[in-house]
């Protein structure tokens, strides 16, 4: 294996972008990569502008490199990623399709990019438009009454629409105490209920991994809120009963919250607003292929049934009679105001982009995730563990049971994927399968590339009956080796010191 | 569909080999009931021209080629196309979340250098790697120091952002936190001292401040931090406009900033998206929200970096989890990482001087029209709330003629401030778009007949 090379940039023995080091480490006094266009009022003095106890004269530690170097830094730093790009990204759960180029072009458009958010609305009609459009697709894809598209994620989504039923619940008088999801749930739902003020309650799976219904009607009493569900589930798996479901919350004055994460299963298939669901966010950066972009930035809009629409977070976009679009923000039973301004707009363009050019075809997008999911599925049950065997929807869970015997878990052969050239699938979720391999293809996958991964897949079945300890020891072609986590968490070293 | 790599040959074949006819046969786990049977009824398809063509048309129903002064928490400074370039490799755009350490070092270095370059910035010991904007980086900091203190009011200066302070009220309503505000002083637009002094007792979690605060003015944060601190409470400031700190003091004091890195890089793009940040004392990380890379080893000694410290975060924790939020703003950060590594260190000094040269030219300059005075005395950087003698709405209806947006009326903010307006200069206004906005006020004065009520507005302003 490599020697260590990374810290002796001085002495290279192969290319230099495996040496890359920290932009600070390149830094010299009097580089600069970006000049001004000189300044055309009289210069003036910061002391004197602004009183010595405010005044700074530079800050201290920021890199000095040239232009150059910046591209090559970031450039070199770009070779170590994995992308979409490069091929298939079959992390489950996080719907990681093609990001179009040319929804890049039109975000960056000058009258779109360039725009103020509080410059007059009558010089805003363009970016309104937009917006109006965006949410009559997401209202149609859905089935819902009403949208806010200012949530940023799917987390803040779900706190917006966690917010509007308590709410609701309290304009009725009470808003109740508890929040359920099921043991099958993201992370992010248990965290939201608790930062909207609710307690959590978990709610059980049944054989089939989905809502164990008698449990649920056991659960659901007048101090219930609402039932948080994903659907289909993070096993792929259609919530069968969710209109029962929906009934038995209803019964009780409780509200059904619909996670949309896996909204790529259903577009033109099914709608939440057609089997119950009051209230639902969508990621826009997954089903609607905004770019993840190493983790962000995202969209989460939340769309509800029409009784909740008082509630919804201000401003809302509305339309006057001659079809001008305006803000809105007189609304005294709104939950307020969740960011400045009115969400992530240049990732709303993006998701348009996307949604006009599929237009109802997007039901074909949906089906060939379907179809992906399940040819993965039957080329891999024969040797992975399938600890619920049925047809999946967007995307099929594995466990590691069978490589176990031979000591390995789903994160060998997770980092074992990325010698064969692809990012690993999502290791160790959903909590209610023990050492889950969560493969979602999306529908961006062609056959030779699926044909590829299940080789691949298979390969490293065979090395786990074979040489374990090849697949222990992964990745074996990655830049770095497996990194010590430990250490980082322990000692925790999260920013560069000069020495 | 030009985005499918799949024939329907290749589909066909794929479901013989499933023993299937057609993909229906696998959506037989929905019922009926929940099926929609019918196409979606959305506009589309589009090709690639016609989508371009479609996105100009809405681009073209905007303000594209009107000079603005608009800044209030969203500010146009210069950038480079250099970085915009280096965003757009597939490597950066199109991968996900850096879990898989190993192929992921591109991210994850780069994030290490953003908390860096936030640390330097803000003069704080930690940073983490983003949050959605400064606003909810304003709210998710209350909530902060609500952990670390067990207290829960919160104490809220009157010039934080407006829409700030409304989200922070949002957030702290459903953890049935308090909130007050301190007003401002109104001859120097900073945060009343003795009122928010009056304010602060032994049930409150923080005293928040915004520097350069939404009038433009500079707050004198060592002295909130005293009094914060006199009383057990902690100090965020919450800072919009990032450049100021290229000429202004860090706010080292503070216990947590809460920043916007807007102005370092990204595009106004009609509010978002944006880089929010959070920076601390190395004390306070394990309440920290949000994801943070750290530097670690390989087997072999090798230095690399991963995320860590995750036992705060959602994933792991669940319920027990510091914030609910995943997903944040990488690629923004990464821009922002980008920019200031180009604008280095010198660039960063010389743009936050040409903010303060220019802002004050402009000041200088509205002060030789009748009636109109900037209308606090507190220092300012690039942005300075003006009295004019007549409504700035009225004023800007007529600078939109000569396609210029003028300062931002205060009135929908402050109720008794309806003369007023937040200007904002930047070193993209040139000299002459300066003096173009200021002829263009003293016509629109003169035409609304302001010019011979001078004294008596004047005195009225002051």
């Amino acid at each position: 294996m490599a020697e260590p090379v990374n810290n002796a940039p001085s002495t290279a023995t192969r290319h230099v972008s495996l040496n890359e080091s920290l932009i600070f480490e390149k830094s010299a006094p009097g580089k600069r990569g970006m000049e001004l266009p000189p300044l055309d009022v009289p210069a003036v003095d910061g002391d004197s502008a602004l009183g010595s106890e405010f005044h700074r004269e530079a800050v201290d530690g920021l890199p000095e490199v040239s232009e150059i170097e910046v591209i090559r830094h970031f450039t070199r730093l770009s070779t170590w990623n994995y992308a979409i790009d490069l091929g298939m990204y079959p992390l489950g759960s996080c719907t990681m399709k093609y990001n179009p180029r040319v929804n890049e072009f039109v975000a960056r458009l000058e009258g779109l990019a360039t725009e103020h958010p509080l410059q007059p609305v009558e010089l805003s009609q363009g970016c309104l438009r937009i917006l109006r459009v965006l949410e009559r697709f997401l209202l149609e894809v859905t089935g819902m009454d009403a949208i806010t598209l200012q949530p940023c994620a799917g987390a803040q989504g779900e706190y917006a629409g966690i917010a509007i039923i308590r709410a609701y619940l309290e304009n009725q008088g009470n808003p109740r105490k508890k929040v359920l999801v099921p043991d099958s749930a993201h992370g992010t739902n248990p965290a939201t209920a608790v930062t909207a003020g609710y307690e959590v309650l978990n709610i059980r799976s049944d054989a089939s991994g989905r809502i164990d219904m008698s449990h649920l009607a056991e659960y659901v009493s007048d101090d219930v809120a609402a039932l948080m569900v994903t659907n289909p589930n993070t096993l792929g798996t259609f919530e069968k009963d969710i209109a029962q479901a929906a009934e038995l919350l209803h019964a009780k004055g409780a509200q059904l919250y619909m996670d949309g994460a896996n909204m790529n299963a259903l577009a033109g298939i099914a709608r939440p607003g057609d089997f119950g669901v009051d209230v639902m966010h969508m990621n826009l950066h997954k089903t609607f292929s905004t770019p993840h972009g190493g983790g962000g930035p995202g969209a989460g809009p939340v769309a509800i049934k029409k009784h909740l629409e008082p509630f919804l977070p201000i401003p809302v976009l509305a339309e006057k009679a001659d079809g001008s679009l305006f803000w809105e923000a007189n609304r005294p039973k709104t939950i307020g105001r969740l960011r400045a301004f009115y969400g992530n707009f240049g990732v709303l363009v993006r998701a348009l982009a996307y949604a006009l050019a599929y237009g109802p075809g997007m039901v074909e997008a949906t089906r060939d995730a379907i179809l992906n999911a399940n040819y993965i599925r039957k080329k891999l049950e024969d040797v992975y563990d399938l600890p619920y065997n049925q047809p999946c929807m967007h995307e099929v869970v594995f466990s590691d049971a069978r490589q176990k015997k031979n000591g390995l878990n789903t994160m060998d052969i997770a980092k074992r994927l990325i010698d064969y050239g692809f990012h690993p699938y999502t290791t160790a979720f959903p909590l209610i399968v023990p050492g889950a391999l969560m493969i979602e293809p999306t529908e961006s996958e062609s056959r030779e590339e699926l044909d590829r991964f299940v080789a691949a897949m298979r390969a490293i079945a065979a090395e786990a009956e074979q040489s374990p300890e090849l697949v222990k020891t992964a990745p074996h072609s990655a830049r770095v080796g497996r990194l010590d986590e430990v250490g980082a968490a322990r000692k925790p070293v999260l920013r560069w010191k000069p020495r | 569909m030009r985005y499918l790599p799949k024939s329907n040959a290749e589909r066909r074949a794929i479901l013989s080999e499933l023993g299937l006819e057609s993909v229906e046969q696998l959506l037989q786990s929905i019922p009926e009931s929940c099926r929609l049977k019918r196409p979606l009824d959305v506009p589309g398809p589009l090709s690639e021209k016609e989508i371009i063509d479609y996105f100009r048309a809405r681009a073209s129903e905007n303000a594209a080629g009107y000079t603005s002064f608009l800044g209030a928490g969203v500010y146009n400074h210069l950038r480079s196309v250099v970085a915009d370039s280096l965003l757009q490799r597939g490597e950066f755009l199109t991968s996900y979340t850096p879990y898989q350490a190993e192929i992921s070092q591109g991210t994850l270095q780069a994030i290490f250098e953003f908390q860096t370059m936030m640390c330097q910035l803000t003069g704080q010991e930690v940073a983490n790697a983003s949050m959605y904007d400064g606003s909810t980086a304003a709210a998710e900091a209350a909530m902060m120091a609500v952990r670390l203190t067990n207290r829960r009011r919160i104490v809220v200066s009157r010039a934080l952002h407006p829409e700030y302070r409304q989200v922070v009220n949002t957030y702290a309503e459903h953890l049935h936190l308090e909130v007050v505000e301190a007003g401002f002083d109104g001859s120097t637009g900073q945060t009343d001292l003795a009122a928010t002094r009056g304010m602060v007792n032994d049930a409150t979690a923080a005293v928040v401040v915004q520097s350069p605060n939404f009038l433009g003015v500079l707050e004198p944060v060592p002295q909130f931090a005293e009094l914060a601190h006199g009383a057990g409470a902690l100090v965020v400031v919450a800072i919009a406009e990032a450049v100021a700190l290229g000429a202004v003091r860090a706010p080292a004091e503070a216990d947590i900033v809460a920043m916007e890195a807007q102005s370092l890089g990204l595009a106004p793009s009609f509010g978002g998206p944006f880089a929010g940040v959070i920076a601390t004392r190395e004390k306070f990380v394990r309440q920290m929200p949000g994801r943070l890379a750290g530097q670690t080893t390989d087997h072999e000694g090798r230095r690399g970096f991963v995320l860590t410290l995750a036992t705060r975060e959602q994933h792991i924790r669940r319920e027990k989890a510091t914030s609910n939020i995943c997903t944040n703003q990488a690629l923004c950060a990464l821009a922002v990482t980008m920019h200031l590594s180009l604008l280095g260190k010198e660039g960063l000094r010389e743009m936050a001087g040409q903010n303060l040269a220019k802002a004050r030219y402009a000041v200088a300059e509205f002060e030789k029209l009748p009636g109109v005075r900037r209308a606090f005395s507190g220092p300012f950087f690039n942005e300075a709330v003006l009295g004019f003698p007549c409504s700035v709405r009225i004023i800007n209806q007529e600078l939109l003629r000569d396609r210029i947006i003028g300062p931002l009326p205060l009135g929908p903010f402050f109720a008794e401030q309806t003369k007023r307006g937040l200007l904002c200069v930047t070193e993209l206004h040139s000299r002459q778009d300066i003096d173009r906005l200021v002829a263009a006020t003293r016509r629109a004065l003169d035409s609304l007949g302001m010019a011979s009520r001078e004294a008596v507005s004047t005195q009225a302003e002051r």
